[in-house]
């Protein structure tokens, strides 16, 4: 049996079809709804509770807490003041991407790593000769994602403490429900969101707070098909979907770089720390890229007149499609999608496709593969800046 | 000259079985010969008790080649491989480890007793599947002899050559290291719970006369992670029937194909005249003959037995009487009227369904060891156990059970020889062993069978009960197995060949070796 | 940058001061810095108690006969002799296997016939497997598998050396390598002493028994660096050697300062930039070469922030298991080991009765117990060297295996001093009658005295999985580390550890090389 999250004993009776799909050894709610349509627009429109608990965790205290971290990712942990959150990736030797997740400065000595995979292992390889402690509290710290425009409103009206004052990337400390909490303004959705931290034990009675205060702003439990759109959306990677980690990968060509998965902009190749794979990302930095992520927009008429062609309306999948499709570019593969899906708010089908880099800039046109009726079709993609959707309130 | 066949095949085991089936769907008329009343050689499953059917000697199918299995057929002629998904550790502090067969149950079992070692795990079997690639391509190639400048030998140097440059050094060094560590080393360098390590070490020592600690004994992990390469294919598991299914299978597909298969028919000597095996003599003073002879026996009976030590040369003799054989395990075959009940997870469970190790720590291994290898019996053996009839409800009456026990370390030459008393003595350190995980095991016996190197060697004829019909050590590995110059299954006497484990890529329910032998005879 | 040295070496020991030769040889200018105020790291002839002259750690030891030849190192006062092995019987007599003539095989004879019958083939062959070890180990070691243009030819004379075995040989030489004592044994001899004695052999210093795989490795690699079974003894103690090599060094151009500890390796960037000294004196030099231990020179000096994880946790996995302890006694007059000849005295004394002595010695050590078994290597300088100990008075000299680092107790000195006695009591009951003075130092001492990590005599376990293009890691077999311009010259590198030089020559030259480059 796979476990229940510390927020079982709520999201069990709300999930309607009783599907769960696994994460990380939990069982975690596709869609509490029979179609989890209503839940996506709870994250654009409303507000969405969705619980994350099944995310790797750690805790990294210690006088070098922050040398080991420094040491590890691409980006600069010795300027991460307290209560701030940064997003990194980090590499292996090779400079290849190993997993990506946020790293909260919880006080001067004592940080929170989150991952998508199993790090224990790489951080206490990493933490030879250094004074710090890691520990995986994965299963000790329930979170939650209450992610949308009314979440903000919501936490004011249960929350210790006004959110107001929190900007985007920070973290505070408070209380909700009467246990504490402590709350950053991050997430997965691309949009205004807050994610909140707390002892396992407490989660039922955040949970309630929660929806109960919620319950005037539209607060909605949703599930991670939801949540898979939201993302593709916010073009934000996900492990083992759009990039293989440079520790499972069998051969180089499954491997990717920061740079090559739009994360050139997480690559500090000034800071003052050597780091794991820095000097390979330097060369890399030099001499280019081979492979670059990029955003693709579908053109609709070509893809709609196929689809007329057979007799047949367009159709496209209603969930985040996580399987290759091939691109190609005057008759060759030039590189292949990782993450597709029809966005109901732009009324676009989009994807997050790996592209050689000569046909990288936005505008360029490649050739997308898409089944008609049992045949084989390409139609015409372009090439356009992530993210697809970037409103003004997850910032402000 | 009556009674002629194109190949006569020695000894209905799995390896003679499959090479006869290999020379007849070529079209050549074989005969294959075997002293007992029944194929399988230690592949055989008997009802010793009645009711109660026991895989005695092996009991998992560990490598059993796809290829095989799809050119014989044999799921037409009866093989069905059945899962053998978990493996159950018992502690001696009344807790358990367990590998189950998902990915996060296992996970979170380790994790439950050790963080670190659960992410290791994963790193561990990733870096362990590596090698498996690595080295799966030198099991399917006749070892080169890497003194000779024939053609064919330089090619084979060439490809062996080529193989290891197609490696990253990274691997390639990898494997060198893996080749030549001790199991002990290599999981201390990435697991801390003794358990997990007892457990994993201990497929690293089995049919060998080696310790965990004794470097060379690394190399055989791999061999777990070899089916994993296999695609889809599960290559560990157990075989419905017990491993007599496997045996019958390929037998019956052999006949299917033309082979005749001759039980009771034990052979005395190979006919040469003039340096070429011509046919053999029967015990019983019948002669057949034919154009090529095949010997799966191991190399020592083959050669020190079968032939007159005036046809070999001097240097071969020499190497194969120095080829070593010792025996290091044992059998105990139980018939119960009733589950084994472990204090550590009571119930019926999916325990019951997979390997039940006694392997606690590498030292308990180790200790083990360190009894044998001075002649002695140990206190405390490794066990790896399974319950057959739960995966296979045929091998037992229902409601009953068998539990197929191997047990290592039974030295063949024991301090002061065997006698019965000191087999019951070892059957009783079993189950005395057992039973302290497993109280009710005691009551549940309703019969046993114990088998020590001898009995192997006397129903088997396993030279001193070597499972693999040689021990599997570095110098004994290769282009060295069983002897420089002759790891192309050939041998000194023209038209006579060898089939067994004796050969490269050694023992194991495998096959290769009598299919590669087969390809390679058929060539001439 | 303008410094003024071309190289830095780390450690004054037989092989830092090698490279340190050969690199002042070649007109670098060379630093040489040492932590002790003694040259020669564990081949040191020192004065615990006034009078004596006692080799502290290493009490037999040649080099390699070109690198005596190249440094002139006659000129320098180096002297050695070749002397015999004897094993020592429990209960009295030996068997005396001398070190050269025919009187070896009648020696063996008189325990077992066929042994003795057997001897001369062993023997040849074992020397033909050395000498094609000994071809190998001139040299660094081939990048493998992707060996580049300028290495190839290199690895294909050595393919063409095994080939020049003959076919044979070849195969044997393949097939013993692998193979325990125990293995290697069974196809030769019977007699117990004869099979213990040789077997010492491939357990010295291992942390291993006879029965375990690849102890054949080290019995023909110490045979190759002694280019015999049969040691070599210096003139004025194993000492003198370090001090030659000091004075050729000194000779040929190097700086040498005593008393100079190198707190770590000064890097800039990804480069070795020179070292800083425990007393926080900088100096800056083009290379710096460790002599030390690789795990602490890469953990130690270097310090794992500068190093990949992965490498990092390679050098850690190094294998570098201490087991042997060291006992020097100063003895009133000579013991009475009875049946054991004067001339056998001179030699190597092995207590190894028989190949079950050992891997039982070994048994106990593998789970962190003391041996009370012990197996010994006994050496008493003073029958050849009387002017090593005052008037009268004698030396011995004695390696204890196994004493397992990881086991290690407060009370050890004590214990072992003890076991080595009682054993040699077995032997010349007057011993402990004459102990004067004694010296009894554990792998932890010789971790602290010696910077031996876990008092591992050879930086690194002479094992099948870290020899040649393995040692000391792999894909960094010469000399080279992930820090430019930092090298390696100790044992802990290929072909590895023993009395020989053979790292430290190949250092130097890979370290020339490099530079033409």
């Amino acid at each position: 049996m796979l476990l229940g999250t510390p927020f079982h004993a709520r999201t069990q009776p709300l999930n309607e079809a009783q599907v769960w799909r696994r994460w990380s050894g939990y069982l975690a709610a596709g869609a509490y709804e029979l179609t989890h349509e209503r839940e996506y627009w709870a994250i654009r429109n409303a507000a969405a509770l969705i619980d994350v608990s099944p995310l790797l965790k750690y805790h990294v205290h210690g006088p070098d807490a922050a040398r080991l971290l420094d040491r590890m990712v691409t980006r600069d942990v010795s300027r991460l003041g307290v209560g701030r959150v940064l997003y990194t990736p980090w590499c292996d030797t090779e400079g290849k991407v190993i997993d990506d997740g946020t790293i909260t400065r919880l006080d001067a000595q004592r940080f929170r790593l989150t991952a998508a995979e199993p790090n224990y292992r790489w951080l206490s390889m990493n933490a030879v000769g250094l004074d710090v402690t890691v520990e995986d509290v994965s299963s000790q710290v329930a979170s939650l994602a209450l992610q949308g425009p009314k979440s903000r409103l919501i936490l004011n009206a249960c929350a210790a403490d006004s959110l107001d004052g929190l900007a985007y990337f920070r973290v505070t400390h408070t209380r909700v429900g009467g246990v504490p909490v402590t709350i950053s303004r991050t997430g997965y959705t691309g949009d205004l969101g807050y994610e909140l931290w707390c002892d396992a034990r407490d989660a039922v009675a955040v949970w309630d707070t929660l929806m109960t205060a919620g319950a005037a702003y539209g607060i909605t439990p949703t599930g991670i098909l939801a949540l898979d759109i939201a993302r593709v959306e916010a073009g934000l990677i996900m492990l083992d979907v759009d990039y293989t980690s440079a520790h499972v990968a069998t051969i180089p060509e499954q491997k990717s770089s920061p740079f090559e998965l739009n994360l050139g902009w997480a690559v500090d190749l000034k800071k003052a720390a050597r780091f794991v794979g820095r000097k390979a990302l330097a060369a890399e930095k030099t001499s280019g890229s081979a492979w670059q992520m990029v955003g693709l927009e579908i053109e609709w008429p070509n893809l709609e007149r196929l689809f007329w062609e057979e007799g047949l309306p367009p159709r496209i999948p209603n969930t985040t499609v996580r399987a290759s499709i091939p691109l190609s570019s005057l008759g060759r593969q030039v590189g292949y999608a990782s993450s597709s899906c029809w966005s109901p708010l732009l009324k676009k089908y989009i994807a997050l496709a790996h592209v050689e880099a000569a046909h990288a800039k936005p505008g360029d046109l490649l050739m997308f593969e898409i089944m008609v009726q049992h045949k084989h079709r390409y139609t015409p993609a372009r090439v356009v800046p992530l993210p697809f959707f970037n409103p003004e309130r997850k910032r402000e | 000259m009556a009674n002629n066949y194109d190949a006569i095949v020695i000894g209905g085991g799995h390896n003679g079985l499959i090479h006869a089936a290999y020379l007849a769907r070529a079209g050549k008329k074989v005969v294959v010969l075997e002293r007992r009343h029944l194929v399988g050689g230690a592949a055989v499953t008997e009802e010793i008790v009645p009711g109660f059917k026991f895989t005695e000697f092996s009991y998992v199918v560990s490598l059993l080649r796809p290829e095989i299995i799809r050119d014989l057929e044999l799921p037409k002629h009866g093989l069905t491989i059945l899962p053998l998904p978990s493996t159950f550790t018992p502690m001696d502090n009344g807790d358990y480890l367990a590998a189950w067969d998902d990915h996060d149950k296992t996970r979170r079992e380790i994790w439950r007793h050790s963080p670190k070692d659960a992410d290791a795990y994963d790193a561990y079997s990733r870096a362990m599947a590596r090698m498996a690639m690595a080295v799966k391509p030198i099991l399917s190639m006749i070892p080169p002899d890497p003194t000779s400048l024939s053609p064919k030998d330089l090619f084979g140097l060439l490809k062996l050559g080529g193989h290891a440059g197609s490696l990253s050094e990274k691997d390639f060094h990898n494997l060198a290291k893996l080749m030549t560590m001790s199991a002990a080393d290599l999981l201390e360098e990435w697991f801390e719970l003794d358990p997990l390590k007892g457990t994993k070490s201990a497929s690293g020592i089995i049919g060998t006369f080696l310790g965990p600690r004794s470097p060379g004994t690394a190399y055989v992990l791999l061999h777990h992670y070899m089916g994993e390469i296999d695609g889809a294919f599960r290559a560990w598991g157990f075989a419905k029937g017990g491993t007599g299914g496997i045996s019958n299978s390929i037998a019956s597909s052999a006949r299917a194909l033309g082979v005749e298969v001759r039980l009771n028919a034990s052979v005395a000597h190979v006919i040469v005249k003039g340096g070429r095996a011509v046919g053999v003599a029967l015990e019983n003073g019948d002669e057949l003959y034919a154009k090529t002879i095949s010997s799966s026996l191991d190399p020592k009976r083959t050669f020190l037995k079968l032939i007159e030590p005036r046809h070999l040369p001097d240097d071969f003799l020499t190497a194969i009487k120095r080829y070593r054989t010792r025996g290091s395990s044992g059998k105990v075959n139980l018939a119960l009227s009733e589950l084994p009940d472990f204090t550590a997870l009571p119930g019926v469970g999916p325990l019951h369904r997979g390997a039940i190790s006694i392997s606690p720590s590498i030292e308990y291994i180790e200790r083990a060891y360190d009894a044998a290898k001075y002649g002695d019996l140990p206190a405390r053996p490794y066990i790896d156990s399974i319950l057959p009839s739960m995966i296979d409800p045929d091998m037992a009456p229902p409601g009953q059970h068998v539990m197929s026990c191997f047990v290592q370390y039974a030295p063949y030459h024991l301090n002061g020889g065997w006698d019965d008393a000191k087999r019951e003595a070892f059957g009783d350190s079993v189950v005395d062993t057992l039973a302290q995980y497993a109280p009710n095991l005691k009551r549940a016996i309703i019969g046993r069978q114990v088998l020590v190197p001898p009995d192997i060697e006397r129903i088997t004829g396993l030279t001193e009960g070597n499972i693999f019909a040689g021990e599997l050590a570095l110098h004994q590995l290769f282009f060295l197995r069983p002897a420089p110059g002759y790891t192309d299954y050939r041998t000194p006497i023209r038209g006579f060949w060898q089939c067994g484990s004796g050969t490269h890529p050694g023992g194991g329910i495998m096959g290769a070796n009598g299919r590669l032998a087969a390809l390679e005879v058929l060539k001439g | 940058m303008s410094t003024k040295y071309d190289a830095i070496i780390i450690g004054a020991g037989h092989n830092g001061l090698t490279t340190a030769a050969y690199l002042a040889r070649a007109g670098q200018r060379v630093l040489v810095l040492e932590r002790r105020d003694v040259v020669g790291g564990s081949v040191v002839t020192e004065s615990p108690w006034p009078g004596y002259r006692v080799d502290t750690l290493q009490h037999f030891g040649g080099l390699r006969p070109d690198i005596v030849r190249d440094l002139d190192l006659a000129r320098f006062g180096l002297t050695t002799t070749r002397v015999g092995l004897t094993a020592l019987q429990p209960g009295g007599g030996a068997l005396e296997l001398g070190s050269g003539g025919g009187a070896r095989a009648q020696a063996i004879g008189a325990f077992n016939r066929t042994d003795a019958e057997r001897w001369p083939a062993f023997t040849a062959l074992m020397a033909k497997v050395a000498g094609f070890l000994n071809e190998v180990y001139a040299a660094p070691f081939p990048r493998v598998p992707q060996i580049d243009a300028a290495e190839a030819p290199a690895l294909a004379q050595l393919g063409l050396k095994l080939r020049g075995l003959g076919k044979k040989d070849m195969i044997e030489a393949v097939r013993v390598l692998p193979m325990s004592m125990l293995e290697l044994l069974d196809e030769w001899f019977e007699s117990d002493l004869l099979r213990g004695a040789l077997a010492a052999r491939g357990v010295h210093g291992l942390m291993q028994g006879p029965m375990g795989a690849g102890t054949a490795f080290l019995f023909l690699h110490l045979w190759a660096n002694n280019d015999s079974l049969f040691q070599t003894r210096v003139k004025g103690g194993a000492g003198a050697l370090s001090e030659a090599l000091a004075q050729a060094a000194t000779g040929f151009g190097a700086e040498l300062r005593l008393g100079a500890e190198v707190a770590q390796v000064k890097l800039s960037g990804d480069r070795a930039a020179g070292v800083v000294l425990a007393n926080g004196e900088e100096i800056t030099a083009q290379r710096v070469v460790s002599a030390l231990d690789p795990r602490r020179t890469f953990l130690g000096l270097v310090g794992p922030d500068a190093l990949d994880p992965e490498f990092v946790w390679a050098t850690q996995n190094i294998k570098l298991r201490g087991c042997v302890a060291k006992v020097n006694l100063a003895l009133d007059g000579l013991p009475t080991f009875t049946g054991v000849t004067d001339a056998g005295l001179r030699g190597a004394l092995t207590l190894s009765p028989s190949l079950n002595d050992l891997e039982r010695a070994y048994d106990a050590a593998k789970y962190g117990g003391l041996s009370e078994r012990p197996y010994l290597e006994v050496s008493l300088p003073t029958l050849a060297e009387p002017g090593l100990a005052p008037d009268g008075k004698h030396l011995l000299s004695v390696h204890m295996q196994f004493a397992p680092y990881r086991g290690e107790q407060a009370d050890w000195a004590t214990r072992i001093e003890a076991i080595v006695v009682n054993a040699l009591a077995q032997l010349a009951p007057d011993l402990p009658g004459r102990i004067l003075h004694s010296q009894v130092l554990t792998p932890r001492d010789l971790e602290t005295r010696f910077g031996l990590s876990e008092g591992n005599l050879y930086h690194g376990e002479m094992m099948l999985d870290q020899i040649l293009f393995m040692r000391p890691l792999s894909g960094w077999a010469q000399h080279r580390t992930p820090i430019e311009n930092l090298y390696l010259c100790g044992p802990g590198t290929h072909p590895g550890g023993g009395v020989s030089g053979a790292s430290g020559r190949n250092a130097a030259r890979q370290i020339l090389k490099d530079q033409k480059a």
